[in-house]
């Protein structure tokens, strides 16, 4: 198969191989240390699963992380990677992604890395657009650090660090994403591996920054913090459990969700509020089914993607909308640059004359 | 009348006006002029941090000197030969540094009350006799320049703008410059705007004229070109020539050339220069802030290019965590920092060397980096191939340190041919080094080479060499994740032996000791170079005898160093910081050097640290040998100018 038969333009320029690959020659041989229980490990056997399916070759992988217990990510599989320094994986990866056409380049990320020491470059690689896929850990908790409130956790969190409650509005990271011009904007759950799996490909597939949130749960110090998404009954859900937890958005349908009504969906739905000019939950009727918003990834204005992200609770989370919020064509940072070297590089085949040239070049005079 | 035509040897001339007057430029073109002539040179542009600090106050000021002979000369000179005023501030903070009987060329234009009063002038100096010292030439030069521009229609506010120019063309003639090159130079800067253009060159011609038949000027100077060892020649700023060497360096390596920077005063001219030359395979990125600068070059690195980051001492305080990183992964980069004065934003348009212990120790941990300066503003161009062939032979981030003086300094500059060149080898490993107990083969990114110790560069892209590296201790040659106490005491000594070995490969420290019998040493390092240089030749020319040598190298320093500065009674060490060499050789050799350290923002003038050294040749003389340091030291270690 050659780059242009492709299915996935987001990885045009990147080597394939007929050969074919499986999970073991993705997985290095290093042992895996987090802690049992711990969401990462559904990501890493996602992933592992579902890269051999893109047909790349290996050695055209780029594992990029932080710092964080996510971030140990790239150790484990057996692709180029490197583990860098908190907040910065963003910033090195445009390196990379900017000075290599033929990478795959991925960056594992976390909640404190992504969103609060690393920001501001997880904001500028979303406004830029550059070729990378950023998977953003979530689990509302610092854990390497041993249990420290994250800019994910809800106001009046209980930690270490805040023992009369944190006083901070937590980030909702998808809300922000689109404030920051991303092009591709989704999220999913950990413990969900068929749908993890659909956003990682659509993702793969973008052609520029993805990013992709993913809820993960922290079984020793954040225990729980998705239960009610996950339709886990301790969590107390009232009646739904999952089914009215998670908001699902599929491009081109209605927005519906909900414990199934007789005609086998949800018997909620998302409406266009007239007064606030967002969006609000309805139970759905027969008089208000026209009304239903029509999810539309691939709309220019982010503006109703936002008013979906905001349907997320800021809270403990009892509801979220998971999925593509955002899936927009944009020429990426990394692809322009190249173009510019490419176009300023036409008829210069010797680059020891053209330096000759340069280092020659200004008001000159010659001494004998 | 008949001119008269007298013979100099070298002069000075300061430039100086306010902040908007466009003196940068006329310094420059007087500069251009002076390097086609064949004169040696050296230039000191001196402006405000502020891009237009309040019209007509003493701090608005900015000024360029530039020095040229007819012979070799190595610094921009101490005290002016003739100061060019644009208005009474530029007079004001200029004229203390002028020596008496000077030639004071002052623009009358505004000198009125308003004016005077902002210079913080009580009465008008050129009605007084304050100025009688010096010779003085007080002409309206705006008023001419607007009638010598009538024609060309502009406003007048757009007329007296040309007076640099005016005054420009009134200086050539005093010095017999050649014209057409400013003349060329105006046709191109200002192709788009004809009547801006006409006006430039029009009062460019009218200063030249009026110096030609004004009875005011009734002498003219003739500076003979000096001779030069063969060669074609450029004059150029260390900046220019700093992003040369990199473009230079990143094709003799056949890497592609990847700069993340973010704008800072005074290193944002690489940035500038080096992207306008992506035909060389150069990616320019201007980065979100210091750190994404330095933090993409490291990722471009890793990936098979040429990772360089500039900036100056500030950037570098936000930077050591990925310098660190880039130690720990042992990859190739090039760190410029183009030192101003600190600390924290401190001087950002003045010079200084004071983050030589920033480069040296600015990371936690032991994080040994190599170090390389150059010590004139062409020699920037020879330090960045320097750097650049350490940075990829030993697969190490180096420090490259300039500072102000030199970035926007300038000299004539011999372009070198590309075979002057060292080559430099990425050697990308291509194959697995390794071999498991079953006899399978494998890649190691922490194997090393026998005798520089540095690492395979391996990057994405090549099969079969697959890894994983990060900023956590390395296993030896595994290079997994190790947290065993001997492998990290293995791996600290290991990488402190690898930046040591870069001495192994380089030239003994070169020591200029003419008669072999001088006792006292004067050792720098950077921008000093030419002020120290000047100071020696006074020295000499006095019939004393003293040493001179200037490092490349600050890290490691060359395997004879500590040998050189050994045979001599006493070693001088002038710097502009409080003594940051001097830690660094006092700690290393335990040889009690004399620090000359000043601190105010501009370079050390050659006539006082003349003075100095002979101050410390005269009491090591006259003293026993054997004692001779020690009572120089503490005679002289406080000297400062």
């Amino acid at each position: 198969m050659t780059t242009t038969e492709l299915p996935f333009p987001g990885l045009a320029g990147v080597p394939t191989t007929d050969a074919p690959q499986n999970r073991k020659e993705y997985t290095s041989d290093q042992e895996v240390r987090w802690c049992p229980g711990c969401g990462d490990y559904a990501v890493l056997a996602a992933v592992q699963g579902f890269l051999p399916e893109l047909g790349l070759r290996r050695e055209n992988i780029v594992f990029v992380s932080g710092i964080g217990c996510s971030s140990r990510f790239p150790y484990y599989l057996d692709t180029y990677g490197m583990h860098s320094i908190h907040g910065r994986a963003p910033a090195i990866a445009t390196g990379l992604a900017t000075a290599r056409e033929d990478l795959s380049v991925w960056v594992v990320t976390g909640d404190g890395d992504a969103l609060s020491i690393g920001g501001n470059h997880l904001i500028h690689a979303l406004r830029r657009n550059v070729n990378l896929k950023i998977l953003l850990f979530n689990n509302r908790i610092y854990g390497l650090t041993k249990g420290q409130y994250s800019p994910t956790s809800e106001i009046g969190k209980v930690t270490k660090s805040t023992p009369m409650g944190s006083l901070d509005q937590p980030f909702n990271p998808v809300s922000l994403a689109l404030g920051a011009e991303a092009t591709f904007v989704a999220r999913t759950v950990d413990s969900d591996r068929k749908h993890l799996t659909e956003v990682l490909s659509a993702a793969a597939a973008h052609r520029g920054t993805a990013l992709v949130e993913i809820y993960q749960n922290c079984p020793i110090f954040n225990d729980g913090a998705f239960d009610a998404i996950k339709g886990t009954p301790r969590a107390g859900n009232a009646d739904g459990g999952a089914a009215d937890a998670l908001i699902p958005l599929r491009h081109g349908e209605p927005i519906r969700f909900g414990v199934p009504g007789e005609d086998g969906q949800g018997t909620k739905g998302v409406v266009r509020d007239t007064e606030t000019g967002g969006v609000r939950i309805v139970e759905v009727t027969a008089d208000n089914q026209a009304e239903l918003l029509v999810h539309d990834a691939h709309a220019d204005d982010p503006t109703t993607a936002f008013a979906i992200s905001r349907l997320t609770d800021a809270g403990y989370l009892h509801r979220a909308p998971v999925g593509i919020f955002r899936q927009v064509q944009r020429p990426t940072y990394d692809d322009l640059a190249r173009d510019q070297v490419a176009t300023a590089s036409q008829g210069t085949d010797d680059r020891n004359a053209a330096l000759a040239n340069l280092l020659g070049g200004g008001d000159t005079w010659t001494v004998v | 009348m008949a001119k008269q035509v007298k013979q100099l040897d070298r002069v000075i001339i300061r430039f100086a006006g306010d902040s908007g007057d466009g003196m940068q430029l006329t310094g420059d073109r007087f500069t251009q002029e002076t390097a086609s002539f064949g004169n040696d040179l050296s230039t000191l542009p001196n402006f405000p941090a502020e891009i237009r600090a309040p019209q007509g106050t003493l701090p608005g000021v900015s000024s360029f000197q530039v020095h040229f002979a007819d012979h070799d000369i190595l610094t921009p000179g101490d005290r002016p030969d003739v100061l060019v005023a644009m208005n009474p501030a530029a007079l004001k903070a200029n004229i203390g540094d002028l020596p008496k009987g000077a030639t004071v060329i002052v623009d009358t234009h505004d000198f009125n009350k308003r004016n005077l009063a902002k210079a913080g002038y009580a009465e008008d100096p050129l009605e007084t006799d304050q100025l009688d010292e010096y010779q003085l030439h007080a002409v309206d030069l705006t008023g001419m320049t607007v009638e010598a521009v009538k024609e060309f229609g502009l406003s007048r506010k757009n007329a007296a703008r040309a007076k640099n120019m005016f005054a420009l063309g009134l200086v050539s003639w005093m010095y017999g410059r050649p014209t057409e090159t400013t003349i060329s130079f105006l046709e191109k800067r200002f192709a788009k705007v004809a009547d801006i253009r006409d006006a430039n060159i029009a009062a460019f011609k009218a200063g030249w004229n009026f110096g030609e038949t004004t009875e005011a000027f009734v002498v003219q100077y003739e500076i003979k070109p000096a001779p030069m060892s063969s060669g074609t020649y450029r004059n150029i700023t260390g900046n220019l020539a700093l992003a040369y060497g990199l473009v230079a360096g990143a094709v003799q390596a056949d890497l592609p050339l990847f700069l993340g920077s973010y704008p800072i005063t005074p290193a944002s001219d690489i940035l500038h220069e080096l992207s306008k030359h992506k035909r060389f395979g150069v990616i320019t990125f201007q980065a979100e802030d210091e750190i994404a600068g330095i933090g993409a070059a490291l990722g471009a690195s890793f990936g098979g290019a040429l990772g360089v980051t500039t900036t100056s001492g500030p950037g570098i305080a936000l930077k050591s965590e990925t310098i660190g990183l880039a130690v720990m992964t042992e990859l190739p980069l090039v760190v410029v920092d183009v030192q101003r004065g600190g600390p924290s934003t401190g001087l950002p348009t003045k010079t200084e060397q004071a983050d030589l212990l920033q480069a040296m120790f600015g990371r936690n941990g032991e994080s040994p980096l190599p170090i390389v300066a150059p010590q004139s503003p062409g020699d920037c161009f020879d330090a960045a191939v320097e750097a650049i062939r350490i940075a990829v032979t030993y697969r190490t981030p180096v420090m490259l340190l300039s500072d102000g003086m030199l970035a926007n300094g300038s000299e004539p500059w011999r372009i070198p041919e590309l075979s002057e060149l060292p080559t430099i080898d990425p050697a990308f490993a291509t194959e697995p080094n390794h071999q498991t107990g079953e006899g399978k083969d494998e890649f190691w990114p922490y194997v090393r080479d026998e005798a520089t110790l540095a690492r395979p560069w391996a990057v994405p892209g090549t099969a079969g060499l697959e890894h994983r590296i990060g900023g956590l201790e390395k296993g030896d040659g595994h290079g997994n994740i190790s947290y065993d106490p001997a492998n990290h005491d293995l791996m600290v000594r290991t990488r402190q032996a690898k930046v040591d070995r870069i001495a192994d490969a380089l030239p003994p420290l070169q020591v200029d000791d003419p008669s072999g019998r001088a006792r006292v040493l004067v050792l720098g390092w950077g921008s000093t170079y030419g002020p120290i240089g000047a100071a020696v030749r006074r020295v000499r020319n006095a019939g004393m005898e003293v040493a001179q040598a200037h490092l490349r190298h600050l890290n490691p320093f060359p395997k004879d160093l500590g040998e050189v500065l050994k045979r001599y009674d006493a070693v001088m060490v002038p710097e502009m910081n409080l003594g940051q060499l001097s830690l660094l050789l006092r700690a290393k050799f335990l040889v009690d050097v004399v620090g000359y350290n000043q601190v105010n923002g501009m370079p050390i003038k050659a006539a006082d640290l003349a003075e100095a050294v002979t101050g410390l040749v005269e009491s090591t003389v006259g003293t026993d040998p054997g004692a001779a340091s020690g009572t120089a030291d503490r005679t002289h270690q406080e000297v400062s100018s």
